[in-house]
């Protein structure tokens, strides 16, 4: 079948928003709130239907992958990196999160910011955002997937110090970055290697060369375990895990929108998306992917544990989104692939839920975001305790909410999974309840109980229709998302896992029967887990509570483990007194300042030294006159002088 | 030793110790004169070689013309003697050694050079005639000899526009 | 026959014997000399090689060297004049405008 007209113009879909961030970044700095968004929403929102029509088309090719090279980029001998976009399934599901979720945000923005300097500003790196995301997940080998990659973690860096006027925002915004930036590293040494392996880093044409080799066995760390050590080094800086998780809670000194799409919904899932398009690689490195479980399941239950004590609101949702992808990551190491994309695909619709519902409480209080101000808000902002209290549900995975099927799935995985599988389900088991825990505990604090703030000073009141519109779609979505995926023992078709088996492949074991009773009882003790996670936080949380103060496991928790202490000894301040007493001192003004003045000294020096020959005195020039010609004549004799001067020594 | 070898040996002595007394004298009239015993010596040395008409414009153009308008120059300026004042520290202790090394040098290099088997064997003195100088004067060496007339026209000029008086 | 070396190291040492007056001597008129001297020790030179090779160029080249430093004595000398009155002295330490 021929190809249909979008799917050639597959560049239009990143195209628009970069058109509607370069018009609203420079143009729009006197245009009134309506054209501005008007701009944006536009851009978003044309992208968005035509990555509808280009997965229309996509299904009615059959579901035949796409590829296109549009232009040639980077070509160095044999190497060829250039502008290609590719479409499967994988990248449909990307596509329409990132689009559709996008939009959402999109609007809800246009409430949110409604009142804030620099609108244009603020949604033009919004747009700008959408291009590199959209750029990443349509890319079809490394080198592009790494511009959008570096993209999205520049825009990050600009939405998070939006407010730059606040220092805490500029240096959340800095460490953001920078921490990215180890993890790119590791990315890059990763790329490196597979290049060198390899000699390509378009992805049909490596996965092709590295489908046919031997897997490397556990314990091994050959060529490709290394590159997909290193490949998820980078994952880690941009998802947030262990260690390089440090820069997700500070992120939230951005404006909530942006925690939603940046934080939770999209950038955050690239590196899950990295490594799900890298499963060829991964599946055979089992040691790498061991990492990658350890790494996922540590981090899910790491963060959850400091989410447990937080008083900001946001701040739990960042450790929740931390823990969350977590799962992700465990999933994948497992070999679920598809389980982790399913994941990431629910999460993005109850996390940015959460993270709206939270804004739209913050806008309600009037920007206070400490829960132990705030209670009773349930009956004063309805809508948003309604949408919120269903993406609480989702989230602790509550039958039939999203995240029951994406949880379990993973959980079962893990369950089976042949390296410490039994410990790996424990662990994310116990990370499960304390989700439960920490999120009802934030519902309860937040939405019941006395106020516990003046309600003289502060007006409730619920957020307008452009914000709470799609708070309701995304309820809807985390109710119903979870439906692509019914595992075969519930009597549906796992439509998600089947949809993306040609490229993940069935990384599911087939499952005997068994392997069925299993899943259900394990899919009973998850609920039993959330339900018992419920029921601790409203004993604890629904009489009228105040703040204790705060001591012992209490303190540590609370103060994030004090890794970011951690690391501000152990490799920053080093740093730092490294950049000021060798790198200023010694190299910049000892060395290079000191050989560019040394230089001019010298000249200057070598002048005065010359300058002795004019001395106005006739006689000296005789004799320097003299000393020239003897110098002429030793040098046009010499062939004659040498047997004299030296024949004489012999 | 043959007779030219004496007579060269006396020249020789004659213009070295006339070349001393130039630089031992005080009063630049002796030096001039010096000078000019120079000039003679080596004119007879010129006809040793057989250059005769070099040895006769030596004679007249150098100890006729320039030596005497040297001469007049000290008697217009009334040069004295020369005072007694330092030397420049650079020309005593350098000056000495680098005309050693000079002179030194081109001994060297004359008694070591290959050009000296290069020469021809020794030949009996000819005569050279004015006759063959003429003739590569005007033909080989006319293109120089036309700019040194021209150089001699300029020097005129200048010496006039020098010795006017400001008017 | 005097061997060709003679003349030359005879040159040579008039030559050196030049450089010694033209760096030790103060009187204007006393260097001038010198150089004249450096140039009839080059003249000596130039005659004997003439001879040595038989052929008469070098004392053409003699003639050239001896019309030259008439005309450079004219000037010169000429110039003396000229500075010697406006310093009332002869010494060519005077001589030093362009000292620091």
């Amino acid at each position: 079948m021929s190809t249909t007209p979008i799917l050639e113009y597959l560049w239009i879909i990143p195209l628009l928003p970069l058109l509607g961030s370069a018009i609203n970044g420079l143009l729009g700095w006197k245009w009134p709130n309506k054209l501005v968004h008007s701009v944006a929403l536009g851009a978003t929102g044309l992208s968005f239907a035509c990555a509808l029509e280009a997965v229309r088309e996509f299904f009615a090719n059959g579901q035949q992958p796409f590829r296109k090279e549009f232009f040639d980029w980077i070509v160095a001998g044999n190497f060829r990196a250039g502008f290609d976009l590719q479409l499967d399934q994988l990248t449909v599901v990307m596509l329409l999160v990132v689009t559709g979720v996008g939009f959402l945000i999109h609007i809800y923005s246009t409430g949110y910011m409604a009142h804030e300097e620099g609108y244009f500003r603020f949604f033009s790196y919004l747009n700008l955002f959408m291009f590199f995301m959209l750029i990443l997940v349509l890319a079809a080998n490394y080198v592009l997937l790494f511009v959008g990659w570096e993209g999205v973690g520049l825009c990050s860096y600009l939405l998070i110090g939006f407010y730059f006027l606040r220092k805490s925002a500029s240096n959340a915004g800095n460490k953001a970055f920078i921490v990215n930036r180890i993890g790119d590293f590791g990315f890059m040494l990763g790329m490196f290697l597979l290049f060198r392996t390899f000699h390509t880093l378009d992805f049909n044409a490596l996965f092709a060369q590295a489908g046919p080799l031997p897997s490397e066995a556990m314990g091994q760390f050959g060529t490709l375990t290394i590159a997909c050590i290193l490949l998820f080094v980078g994952a880690t800086g941009k998802s947030a895990q262990l260690p390089l998780y440090v820069w997700l809670p500070d992120a939230m000194e951005g404006p909530t929108p942006v925690s939603a799409l940046i934080h939770a919904a999209t950038m955050v899932t690239a590196g899950v998306y990295m490594v799900a398009r890298s499963h060829v690689l991964f599946m055979h490195a089992p040691t790498a992917m061991y990492i990658v479980a350890i790494v996922g399941c540590a981090t899910a239950f790491f963060a959850a544990t400091i989410g447990l004590v937080q008083s900001d609101i946001k701040k739990v949702l960042a450790y929740s989104t931390v823990s969350q992808l977590g799962y992700m990551f465990l999933g994948c190491g497992v070999g679920a692939f598809s389980a982790g994309i399913f994941h990431l695909m629910t999460h993005a619709f109850f996390k940015a839920l959460l993270f709206l519902a939270a804004g739209s409480v913050i806008h309600a209080m009037g920007g206070e975001q400490d829960m132990w101000k705030m209670g009773g808000l349930a009956s004063k902002i309805k809508v948003t305790f309604w949408c919120m209290l269903f993406a609480t549900i989702a989230i602790a995975g509550f039958f039939p909410f999203a995240a029951f099927f994406s949880k379990d799935a993973i959980l079962f995985a893990a369950f089976n999974a042949e390296q410490s599988g039994k410990v790996l389900y424990a662990v994310g088991l116990l990370a499960a309840i304390l989700t439960s825990f920490y999120m009802f505990r934030l519902i309860w604090l937040t939405f019941f109980g006395k106020s516990r703030f003046d309600e003289h000073h502060v007006h409730v009141h619920e957020s307008p229709l452009n914000m709470t519109i799609p708070l309701m779609i995304l309820a809807f979505l985390s109710l119903t998302g979870g439906w692509f995926a019914l595992p075969a023992l519930w009597g549906g078709k796992n439509y998600f896992a089947d949809f993306l088996s040609p490229i993940l492949g069935s990384g599911e074991a087939a499952a005997g029967e068994a392997a069925h009773s299993l899943e259900i009882n394990l899919s009973i003790v998850a609920v039993v887990a959330a339900l018992a996670g419920l029921i601790v936080a409203w004993r604890m949380y629904r009489k009228d509570v105040k703040q204790g103060p705060s001591t012992g496991l209490h303190k540590l928790l609370y103060n994030k483990y004090y890794v970011d202490e951690l690391y501000n000894a152990a490799v920053v301040s080093p740093l730092m007194w490294l950049s000021r007493n060798v790198l200023w001192k010694l190299v910049d003004v000892g060395v290079i300042d000191g050989t560019v003045n040394g230089i001019a000294h010298g000249t200057s020096a070598v002048g005065d030294t010359v300058r002795q020959t004019q001395s106005g005195n006739t006689r000296s020039y005789a004799v320097w006159v003299l000393v020239g010609a003897l110098v002429v004549f030793v040098i046009i004799f010499w062939p004659v002088l040498k047997p004299t001067l030296f024949g004489a020594v012999r | 030793m043959s007779a030219q070898v004496i007579i060269f040996f006396v020249l020789a002595a004659l213009a070295v110790l006339a070349a001393i007394n130039l630089i031992v004298q005080r009063h630049p009239i002796h030096s001039a004169l010096s000078l000019i015993v120079v000039m003679v010596a080596l004119a007879g040395l010129y006809l040793l070689m057989g250059a005769e008409f070099v040895a006769a414009v030596q004679i007249i153009v150098y100890g006729g013309a320039i030596m005497v308008l040297f001469i007049f120059v000290i008697m217009l300026l009334n040069a004295g003697e020369e005072e007694r004042t330092n030397f420049s520290k650079l020309a005593l202790y350098g000056g000495i050694p680098l005309a050693v090394a000079v002179t030194g040098l081109i001994a060297a290099s004359i008694v070591n050079s290959s050009t000296a088997t290069a020469l021809p064997p020794a030949q009996p003195v000819t005569l050279t005639s004015t006759r063959t100088l003429s003739h590569l004067l005007f033909t080989e060496f006319v293109y120089p000899f036309e700019l040194t007339s021209f150089l001699i026209l300029v020097a005129i000029l200048g010496a006039i526009v020098l010795a006017q008086r400001e008017n | 026959m005097v061997p060709t070396n003679y003349y030359l190291m005879l040159s040579a040492v008039l030559f050196g014997l030049g450089i010694v007056a033209f760096v030790f001597k103060r009187d204007i008129i006393t260097i001038f000399m010198a150089i004249e001297l450096m140039l009839n020790a080059v003249n000596l030179a130039f005659v004997a090689f003439s001879q040595a090779l038989g052929k008469p160029d070098g004392e053409v080249f003699v003639l050239f060297v001896i019309i030259v430093a008439a005309a450079e004595a004219a000037v010169g000398l000429g110039i003396i004049i000229l500075t010697a009155r406006n310093r009332r002295s002869l010494n060519v330490e005077n001589v030093n405008l362009l000292k620091l």
